[in-house]
């Protein structure tokens, strides 16, 4: 067993570190003031990311991305995830499903993401379905060529931005072992498409600086050469190229911690009550150490998982667990740092406030905390019969 | 004309250095170290003076433990083209190191030494300046600026009270102040690549060259915490008391 970093993992850790510290976090309260990253900085970031050659570092160098293997892009997020989403997110690692383009697809679509040209945004949830995705309304009807396309998708990151959509919308139905299901094929969608619409979504409390959207699509005609993959193929689609965003998410969750955290030992040896600093009563130290802790197993656990990614063995449960507990960690460690920084910690003078908000979404998104334990469980009792 | 570059591993910049309880030293156990900053900079201006065409060849060289090996790859993910390093867990003073330069300057003939002006751990400011000493070349400390003028240096320096514009002959030694230039950050190609570039092992030993130390360090304590100022009321005030108290004008 090897827990040490290569020279190269080292570098990459070092490089991004350095960058997020100097390049992202002096912009971090102008953006959540602001409600936006405004668009100077972040063509500035994004040339700068490009000219590091760190652009497009997750797609495999085949098609002219950076090609870091699971363990290393995860130590990359890791420092990453230290940053605010809205601006990390410029350190661009486009949708790894655009590696699924064919044909023309790749000079339209890959080939520009991967250059920094054209922004994508992905499209999967629906009003009345969330966490059951597969029971989407979108749908599309064949028309020669052609499919036309209706329904509704919301909560779209980014889409207010984005280029074109990556949309998954049923085709109609198929029978499986376990019942009658749709078909979901996924679509890439331009956003000046006619008959599509990108309306402002709602105000969200975490990641205030960037905006999530509602996708409406009303009649909306788009040619067969737009599926990305096959009709039908959608979920496989996702399931061969998105399987690891829910890792991204995790190794988010533990470099976020790891700054939070930081601040927080550091404000129990500076600040002074009682006539000593507040870590030398057990109750403060005894939090660090429980946050220590939790940070070092979710580490471990989603590096694990990369790992596992990397030998190509099968990693869905671990991946889970690594997002599942990484995620509820991070909710404990900024809850607990708050409570030790006392009134100042819910102050906007100071993040910490701003990594306590943030947190929340992590449970929520690319798969709830249940529907994580629902994989989880499901691995463990499935092959029983259960 | 080959440009050498001597860089120094350090506590990273960013980490608030503590004293060790016995006063033996500073504290570096689980503690972040990078390269010394001001190398950074003498780095990233070699790598500039390849792509100008100017240098053939930049090498890096450290003298140090095994881990500045770690350093040396750093440098080679900013684009040197290889590295030495001088193998030693001595306690290597700026003498010794101008020695142990000298010895590979005499090996590898570069045109150019460029060192930052001071590693920000001593904050010795010595090694250029001995260096060029015992090579009998030029020097030009403290540079924030420099153009390549036929067999001449056109270089700035930061001296006290202005900017001082010397030219210097070749080959020189130069030491770099922050204006110089702001390094680069490593490129994911350059770092995947740093791993194939060369590194040299060479020893103390190997170079000739005696470090035992000279000077010993006694003790080491914090400074002592500054004593609050005060607000003074006029400029009147304010000479008064520089001259009767402080007693400085
Ligand atoms: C800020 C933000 C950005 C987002 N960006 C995108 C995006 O870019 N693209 C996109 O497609 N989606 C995006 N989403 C949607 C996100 O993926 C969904 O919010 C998530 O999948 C949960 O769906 P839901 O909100 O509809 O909750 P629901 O699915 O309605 O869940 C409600 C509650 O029920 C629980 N629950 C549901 N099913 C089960 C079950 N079987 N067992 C136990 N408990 C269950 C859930 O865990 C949750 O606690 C975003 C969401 C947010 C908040
Ligand atoms: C919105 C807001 C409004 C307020 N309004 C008022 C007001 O109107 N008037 C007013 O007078 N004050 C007001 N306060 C101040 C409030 O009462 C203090 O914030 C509170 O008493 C905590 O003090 P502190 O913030 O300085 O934290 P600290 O006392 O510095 O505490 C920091 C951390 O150390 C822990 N800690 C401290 N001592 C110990 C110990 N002995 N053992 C274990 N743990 C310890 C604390 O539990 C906390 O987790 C307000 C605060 C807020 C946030």
């Amino acid at each position: 067993m090897e827990f040490g970093l290569t020279q190269e993992q080292q570098m990459v850790v070092d490089t991004v570190r350095d960058f997020v510290e100097k390049e992202l976090y002096p912009h971090e309260a102008i953006v959540e003031s602001k409600g936006h990253v405004p668009p100077e900085i972040t063509r500035d970031i994004r040339q700068k990311v490009l000219d590091m050659g760190f652009y497009a570092a997750n797609i495999p160098e085949e098609f002219g991305g950076g090609g870091l293997d699971h363990v290393t892009m995860t130590l990359l997020e890791r420092e990453l995830g230290r940053a605010s989403q809205a601006l990390s997110v410029i350190f661009g690692r486009p949708s790894n499903i655009l590696c699924g383009c064919k044909g023309e697809q790749v000079e339209k679509y890959l080939k520009p993401a991967i250059r920094g040209e054209k922004i994508d945004c992905i499209a999967l949830t629906e009003p009345d379905a969330g966490s059951d995705v597969r029971s989407m309304k979108a749908s599309a009807i064949k028309d020669g060529d052609d499919w036309i396309i209706n329904g509704t998708k919301h909560f779209i990151t980014h889409a207010d931005e984005a280029d074109f959509a990556i949309v998954f919308i049923a085709t109609g139905e198929e029978q499986t072992p376990r019942g009658p299901k749709k078909r979901i094929t996924c679509f890439l969608i331009d956003r000046d498409t006619a008959g599509f619409e990108i309306r402002d979504g709602y105000q969200c409390v975490s990641h205030r600086g960037y905006n999530n959207s509602i996708l409406n699509f009303d009649n909306c005609r788009v040619s067969s050469a737009q599926i990305l993959g096959e009709e039908g193929t959608g979920f496989d689609e996702a399931n061969t190229w998105l399987g690891a965003t829910r890792l991204t998410v995790a190794a988010l969750a533990v470099g976020r911690a790891q700054r939070c955290f930081d601040m927080a030992v550091e404000w129990a040896a500076e600040r002074k009550q009682f006539g000593q600093a507040i870590g030398k009563f057990q109750g403060v130290s005894f939090k660090l150490a429980d946050m220590a802790t939790e940070i070092q197993a979710a580490e471990y656990l989603t590096l694990g998982a990369a790992w596992k990614l990397d030998q190509g063995l099968p990693a869905d449960q671990d991946i889970a667990m690594a997002k599942l507990y990484a995620t509820e960690m991070l909710g404990r460690v900024t809850d607990e740092t708050l409570q030790i920084f006392g009134g100042m910690g819910l102050m906007t003078e100071l993040p910490i406030e701003r990594f306590w908000r943030d947190a929340r979404v992590e449970r929520i998104w690319d798969g709830t905390s249940e529907i994580q334990r629902h994989i989880i469980s499901r691995g463990l009792l499935r092959p029983l019969g259960a | 004309m080959k440009v050498l570059v001597p860089i120094k591993r350090v506590i990273d910049a960013n980490v608030q250095v503590r004293v060790k309880s016995d006063q033996t030293g500073v504290e570096l156990t689980n503690v972040k170290m990078a390269m010394n900053p001001f190398c950074e900079i003498a780095v990233e201006q070699a790598v500039r003076l390849k792509e100008a065409g100017i240098a053939s060849e930049v090498i890096v060289v450290s003298a140090g433990p095994a881990q500045a090996q770690e350093t040396l790859r750093t440098g080679l993910a900013m684009g040197a083209d290889r590295g030495i390093h001088i193998q030693s867990d001595e306690d290597l003073q700026p003498l010794a190191i101008a020695k142990l330069l000298k010895a590979v300057v005499a090996n590898e003939d570069p045109g150019l030494v460029i060192l930052g002006k001071q590693a920000i751990d001593g904050d010795n400011n010595q090694t250029g300046q001995m260096l060029s000493a015992l090579l009998g070349w030029s020097q030009g400390a403290f540079i924030s600026a420099m153009e390549k003028d036929g067999d001449l240096l056109k270089i700035t320096r930061e001296v006290d009270g202005g900017l001082q514009k010397v030219s210097v002959k070749l080959p020189s030694v130069l030491t770099v102040d922050l204006r110089l230039n702001e390094p680069r950050y490593a490129s994911l190609p350059n770092i995947m690549k740093a791993k194939k570039k060369p590194i040299d092992a060479t020893s103390p030993a190997d170079l000739g060259v005696e470090v035992a130390p000279r000077v010993k360090t006694l003790k080491v304590t914090e400074p002592p915490a500054r004593a609050a100022g005060v607000i003074v009321g006029s400029v009147a005030e304010l000479v008064d008391k520089l001259k009767n108290e402080a007693k400085v004008i």
